[in-house]
């Protein structure tokens, strides 16, 4: 099946006003009839469940969750950006739209990024009429921070809880519905499978995690809004229930996989600490407006802190090595996501890491501090000079910007971040690719629709900060209300969909027998046992630096260990009751099939671009020495991969990309 | 470090439930409680015996999922910390740690350490919301400007992440601080003052429907939330309510 992008024709900045304008709606008395299941209930899916319901859809929403508000968009820290230029520093919906395709290395849709540009602003809109309470300046108007990648100041936020109140947002939206009856909400219930009557998405199996029934549920178009894939290296900033399994049932039944070698490894995060650790803690990107990220520049101060002898505050300035700063002087420690990861692996493979493992960089908030409290005490007529009360009220400002972040860091690290460096390093923190879908958001089923992170359309092979809350909401409140209305209009007529047939059937006896499978296998190992060493090779071999030789043996290490998992694993208890265990090891087992695909997606991609970072694709001199290397001329497409069985037998397609309003070029933040 | 951990057991919704002793070794106190509980789940898998079952999700203290009353304390003995981001370093070698269910009326158990806190997502149904349609036909966000003070505040009570750890923590069972803190975020913004009589009404008609107990001022809900919501929301919350009452 060739890829068909349905982009609308017309200049960029027409498309989407000339598409709304021609699409066919559903009028309001037939929006009774029309049944649409929304799977998971993130800032995506909640927000697409809530405007669904209000524009007359029956809408039945689906969380593992034991409640919609839970979703792991709760845990978004630092901001949502919109292209509002309240701050009157130049931004516009075309500099958000380029900002965007140029963070994401220029591996996006210009159409698609686009239109979410141009919504942009109307979400901040939205959500302040819902009542979300972002931070405010004196004069009572709306604040705006800077994230990475940008030279304007578009971030919105809530302290270092944005996600939070957004989600919070959508949810009480979600209130409403569910209110009404317009929402039925399904809590604690995992989507098993997509259910196809001819060719067309039609409903899913889910199971009640609780009771463990297996139940059915039609309808005229699903919708996934489940997240990303992050989790399959174990080690994540995700939520320990995130998982693909959701789009990768989708894939099997023949959505299009996109790009699953994109993913993003964060710069900020508390490192590793031992082999016990069930997760990373992301710490905002937010963080560096005001954070310096440095290391020692002599290896003897690297072995005196390391050692204890030497306190990081105590060391002089010049005998400190801001790395990124001096890479990069025009972006600084605002440099994107990919850059500033990939910086910190360069200096702590030098052997600059600053704690036991090697694995850590400092993030150093004393000179704000420093330059906040000089500010305060001048606009309150206090004494500048006075060392101990500008450190107080510096520390103030901080703690009431970032306040939260600072308690997470003390806790975990039981170290004080107001009177020494944070230390962070890279971790896995969200992944662009996704579940293939066209402007319209439908992936390559028909009715089956793909939104937020779980689909790939709008980061490229990299994700800019405070982007991915922008999306979800665009996609949820914004642009699937319109595309699926375009859809459903041919359904007026359709009436309920039966789940007595065979489809259905078929479907509930497949997932039943998996079920069964793990709970009466006799194998002796846990499922977080594979879950660990699945991980690891990921970690290893497909992380923040690729090369041939690794991503081959990955790839053969990963078959190797699903067919262990499949002999040996072991599941207790029984499907019939809440088993935590069991829904691990759906989720396990699938997550062993995408880990394969991903390295294969890594090895076929000969190129480095955003995180994607392959060893034998960098710049080999001039100023850009030793940064990534694209290949426009050979990788400038999506690579779209169909299920054949095997991981090993999927079949690429690939989705040209045409760049016609933006020139491609070097990505350069020096 | 060592310890014993006296944990409740109970396989479902109808069985009686008990207390049963388990020891594990060798916790770091680098670890969170519940990565110390997976270490236990991994030797109770290993033996051939029914893992605990405990909610949990994000890990970093902001979903609300993960719950338990650890020690008499709802989250333990931390502060301003939700049970995911309490760490084995409040703990000393040789310690016997009792952990339990949150309990209430409202929160029937559904298997061990897990319980139903759907009844929170009722009191919201009920009102936990501004009635505006998500079109994004409306109006400028800087049209309407907030103070700083109310926004900050709002925001505040804005940030309770629905854990229940005020339920259990109130020998009444009450539920006032969470529905205080929804009431509060609203009742504080001018987009919510249009339906604050019917939402206050409606929420708090809720909250009683559901079991929850009455409020006494002992303020043991503030002590233990995680998430430092203060009295003042139950205050304004009552606030609002006669107000409301009034108005009839």
């Amino acid at each position: 099946m060739a890829l068909d992008s349905k982009i609308p024709k017309g200049p960029i900045k027409d498309k989407w006003t000339d598409y709304k304008n021609h699409i066919d709606l559903v009028n309001p008395a037939n929006k009774r009839n029309i049944d649409v299941i929304i799977v998971g209930t993130g800032l995506a899916g909640g927000s697409a469940a809530a405007t669904l319901a209000e524009l007359g859809y029956n809408v039945k929403a689906f969380c593992f969750q034991d409640s919609p508000r839970r979703a792991h968009s709760i845990a978004a820290q630092g901001g949502i950006n919109a292209a509002k230029n309240y701050q009157g520093d130049g931004d516009s919906t075309y500099r958000l739209f380029y900002d965007t395709v140029k963070g994401g290395d220029y591996r996006s849709r210009e159409a698609n990024v686009y239109r979410l540009a141009e919504v942009s602003a109307n979400i901040i809109d939205q959500c302040v009429a819902q009542g979300v309470p972002f931070a405010r300046e004196y004069g009572g108007l709306l604040d705006n921070r800077s994230f990475g990648g940008v030279l304007v100041s578009r971030t919105f936020y809530a302290a270092g809880q944005t996600g939070q109140q957004l989600l919070l947002g959508a949810y009480s939206a979600m209130n409403r519905q569910i209110g009404r009856g317009k929402i039925k909400m399904y809590n604690r219930h995992e989507m098993l499978d997509v259910v196809k009557v001819d060719g067309k998405a039609r409903g899913i199996i889910t199971r009640n995690l609780i009771t463990g029934e297996i139940e059915r549920h039609s309808a005229h178009a699903v919708v996934l809004g489940t997240g990303g894939y992050g989790n399959v290296f174990f080690l994540s900033t995700n939520a320990m229930g995130s998982n693909v399994t959701a789009a990768w049932k989708a894939h099997k039944r023949g959505a299009y996989f996109a790009n699953p070698c994109y993913t993003q490894i964060h710069p900020t995060c508390i490192p590793v600490s031992g082999d016990h650790q069930s997760k990373l803690t992301l710490m905002s990107e937010s963080l560096r407006n005001d954070g310096r990220i440095w290391v020692p520049k002599h290896m003897k101060d690297v072995e005196a802190i390391k050692s204890g002898t030497l306190k990081p505050r105590e060391l002089a300035e010049e005998d400190r090595d801001y790395y990124l700063e001096r890479r990069y002087p025009a972006f600084g420690n605002l440099v994107p996501r990919d850059v500033a990861s990939r910086a910190a692996k360069e200096r702590c493979d030098a052997g600059f890491g600053v704690n036991a493992t090697g694995e850590a960089v400092f993030l150093d908030f004393a000179s704000a501090i420093q330059r906040y409290g000089k500010e305060t005490a001048h606009v309150k007529g206090l004494n500048e000079n006075d060392a101990a009360l500008v450190k107080k009220l510096g520390q103030e400002v901080i703690k009431n910007k970032y306040g939260n972040l600072f308690q997470m860091y003390e806790k975990i690290v039981d170290q004080d971040p107001y009177n020494t460096p944070m230390m962070i390093y890279p971790a896995v923190h969200y992944t662009m690719g996704g579940v293939w879908v066209d402007y319209n958001l439908m992936t390559t089923v028909p009715g089956l629709y793909c939104i937020g992170e779980a689909n790939f359309s709008d980061h490229g092979a990299n994700r800019l900060g405070a982007s991915a809350l922008m999306q979800g909401l665009a996609d949820g409140y914004f642009v699937l209300p319109y595309t699926i209305g375009d859809y459903l209009s041919d359904d007026i007529r359709t009436g309920a969909i039966p789940t007595d047939s065979k489809e259905f059937e078929d479907a509930e006896k497949e997932v039943r027998k998996t079920l069964e499978f793990f709970v009466t296998n006799k194998g002796q190992h846990s499922v977080d046992y594979f879950h660990k060493k699945l991980g690891k090779i990921m970690w290893n071999k497909v992380g923040m630096s690729r090369n041939v030789k690794g991503l081959t043996e990955a790839i053969s290490e990963i078959k190797e260990l699903r067919e262990q998992f499949w002999k040996e694993v072991k599941v207790p208890g029984t499907n019939e009751e809440y088993n935590e265990e069991l829904a691990k090891a759906g989720r396990v087992a699938d997550f062993l099939e995408l880990g394969e695909l991903f390295a294969k997606d890594a090895l076929n991609r000969e190129e480095s671009c955003g995180g994607h970072f392959r060893e034998d694709a960098v710049e080999l001199d001039g100023e850009q020495k030793g940064e990534a290397k694209r290949d426009d001329e050979n990788f400038a497409y999506v690579s779209a991969w169909e299920y054949k069985g095997e991981p090993s037998d999927a079949v690429l397609h690939k989705e040209n990309l045409e760049f016609k309003d933006i020139e491609l070029k070097q990505r350069s933040y020096k | 470090m060592n310890l014993t951990l006296k944990i409740w057991r109970q396989k479902n919704a109808s069985d009686k439930g008990k207390m049963v002793d388990y020891k594990v070794t060798d916790i770091s106190p680098d670890m969170s409680f519940l990565e110390m509980l997976d270490v236990l789940n991994e030797q109770l898998i290993n033996k051939d015996e029914e893992p605990v079952a405990f909610d949990h999700d994000c890990r970093e203290g902001i979903c609300g999922m993960c719950s338990l009353y650890i020690n008499g304390e709802a989250h333990g003995p931390d502060r301003a910390v939700t049970t995911c981001q309490l760490h084995m370093r409040m703990f000393k070698d040789g310690d016997t740690i009792t952990i339990e269910p949150f309990r209430a009326t409202a929160f029937p158990v559904i298997k061990d350490l897990i319980v139903d806190r759907t009844s929170f997502d009722r009191i919201q149904h009920a009102g936990g919301f501004i009635s505006v349609n998500t079109s994004g036909n409306t109006i400028d966000a800087n049209t309407i400007p907030i103070n700083k003070h109310d926004a900050d505040t709002a925001f505040d009570s804005a940030t309770c992440i629905g854990c229940g750890a005020c339920v259990a923590s109130c020998k009444n069972s009450s539920a006032m601080l969470f529905v205080g803190a929804k009431v509060s975020q609203f009742a504080l913004l001018p987009q919510g003052k249009v339906e604050a009589t019917d939402r206050v009404l409606n929420m708090v008609k809720q909250m009683d429907e559901e079991g929850f107990g009455n409020c006494t001022n002992t303020g043991a809900c503030e002590v233990e939330c995680p998430k430092g919501i203060s009295l003042e929301n139950i205050a304004r919350m009552n606030s609002e309510y006669l107000k409301a009452s009034l108005k009839g």
